[in-house]
């Protein structure tokens, strides 16, 4: 287990040093979101009736954008090769690197999310909600893309493709995640669509390595 | 002694049996259509409320079952592929991702040309037509995987990998689009009661329901042999391009 944390921190220390990655991530969260506003008009009234389903989404397309560094910088530079015959389980490496873009990438943007919610005009009750959901249902954002990233390691078009595969597996978290967080400000009862969502996300971190290790045992022969 | 699967992992015997299946298969989809048809239009009646228009039903629901199965059929290929490595079981599956995506727009199309009149909108995002939609998703990822890698063995297990992925994923998405409230009718055919469809609608729409999977059957084999055809014809030329080096290389020695 001590070389699964080994390769975790590994991974964040490079995601730290390297920089640039996550900075881009959140700007583009910056940059969209700041968009929004200027499209559909600035309507404090309907703004504030959309943000949850706005930062969501926001969320769901930067943490997406990231994806493709996931396996890619290894697998050019041949360390994926040498984690693949060393003792770990590729599972194992796959969950270990699916949960490092976990905390480098999407955990920084739902923190980033409440601030983006003042310029959405969100009410101040729905920040816990919003924070709360986001930190339940990013798991199965990074453990579901790293399924993406592993299939589209030597395709064309890669980073393109990524988006088409995963962002249909997204639909369940992102429908429990704004349920949830409907719920919390309104009359309904909170915990089921919070149970589904911790289910999906999960279900997610089972079911991510082992795809992800399946496709990346067969590009590697 | 062999089953009938591992005598089908011949490509040769299973081309001398799809040759002589095919016509035969076709003959019967295009009987059975016909037939759905003629019930369809002169044996039931028209809707009370809807009128004529609710006959879009004849071909709606079918593409719909079929676009469901046509994704069974490719998760079973993909797990005998990298299960039980059936050489057939890659090229069903490829052939079947195409069609397979071609019923889920006709099913959403003919949907959509029903929900105008019906509903008073082409489209509503409403569980069943969300949850068909992204169907459609499902069926173009896996194309699109499929042509944007250069290796074909390697295309071909990666794209199984998410077919089976897209299998396991499919009654999550379908029970969180359904958690909303739904605007289309529910499954009326497939109860444990059974149908609430009187059975003048229901007997056309089993018949096209039948004449659809046949007509699939029938495509499905016609581009399982057209698969096989091209990667023959791409062998040919390999071993083509192969000799005509060794020709150039061996007067140079």
């Amino acid at each position: 287990m001590s070389g699964f944390f080994t390769l975790v921190g590994r991974d964040l220390r490079l995601a730290v040093r390297q920089g640039g990655a996550l900075g881009t991530a959140l700007g583009f969260y910056l940059v969209v979101v700041a968009m929004l506003p200027l499209g559909l008009g600035a309507d404090l009234k309907l703004l504030s009736r959309i943000a949850p389903g706005v930062l969501w989404i926001a969320l769901l397309l930067s943490a997406l954008l990231s994806l493709g560094r996931v396996f890619e910088s290894d697998y050019e530079d041949g360390s994926l090769d040498v984690l693949a015959t060393g003792p770990l389980p590729l599972e194992l490496v796959a969950a270990a690197k699916a949960l490092a873009h976990w905390i480098s990438t999407s955990v920084p943007l739902a923190l980033l999310a409440p601030v983006l919610g003042i310029l959405l005009n969100l009410e101040l009750v729905a920040y816990p909600a919003l924070v709360a959901t986001m930190l339940i249902g990013t798991p199965a954002v990074s453990f579901l893309g790293a399924i993406g990233a592993a299939l589209t390691l030597t395709a064309r078009r890669g980073g393109l493709l990524i988006a088409l595969l995963v962002l249909p597996l997204y639909v369940p978290t992102l429908i429990f995640g704004i349920a949830a967080i409907s719920a919390m400000l309104g009359p309904d009862d909170v915990a089921p669509p919070l149970l589904i969502l911790t289910a999906i996300s999960l279900g997610a971190i089972v079911l991510g390595p082992l795809a992800a290790a399946a496709a990346l045992r067969t590009q590697m022969q | 002694m062999q089953t009938f699967t591992q005598r089908l992992a011949n490509p040769t015997q299973f081309m001398g049996l799809s040759a002589r299946l095919l016509p035969w298969v076709a003959g019967l989809a295009a009987a059975i259509i016909a037939y759905g048809l003629y019930l369809a239009f002169f044996v039931a009646p028209p809707d009370y409320l809807q009128g004529e228009i609710a006959r879009i039903m004849f071909v709606h629901v079918p593409s719909a079952w079929i676009a469901m199965a046509g994704y069974a059929l490719i998760a079973v290929s993909a797990f005998g592929l990298l299960v039980f490595r059936h050489p057939l079981a890659d090229v069903a599956a490829k052939a079947a991702a195409p069609i397979g995506a071609a019923f889920t727009f006709l099913a959403l199309f003919t949907g959509s040309l029903w929900g105008k009149p019906a509903w008073g909108t082409y489209w509503v995002w409403d569980a069943r037509l969300t949850s068909v939609l992204i169907l459609f998703f499902l069926y173009l990822g896996l194309i699109a995987l499929r042509s944007s890698i250069d290796d074909e063995t390697l295309a071909s297990k990666l794209t199984a990998i998410l077919a089976l992925v897209g299998i396991v994923m499919l009654p999550i998405i379908k029970f969180s689009v359904d958690w909303g409230n739904t605007l289309h009718q529910p499954s009326s055919v497939l109860k444990l009661s059974g149908p609430t469809i009187h059975s003048s609608i229901l007997t056309p729409l089993l018949v096209m329901g039948a004449g659809f999977l046949v007509l699939f059957v029938a495509m499905h084999l016609k581009a399982m042999r057209n698969e096989i055809l091209r990667r023959r014809v791409k062998a040919l030329q390999l071993a083509e391009v192969a000799r005509a080096a060794s020709q150039v290389v061996a007067p140079a020695e």
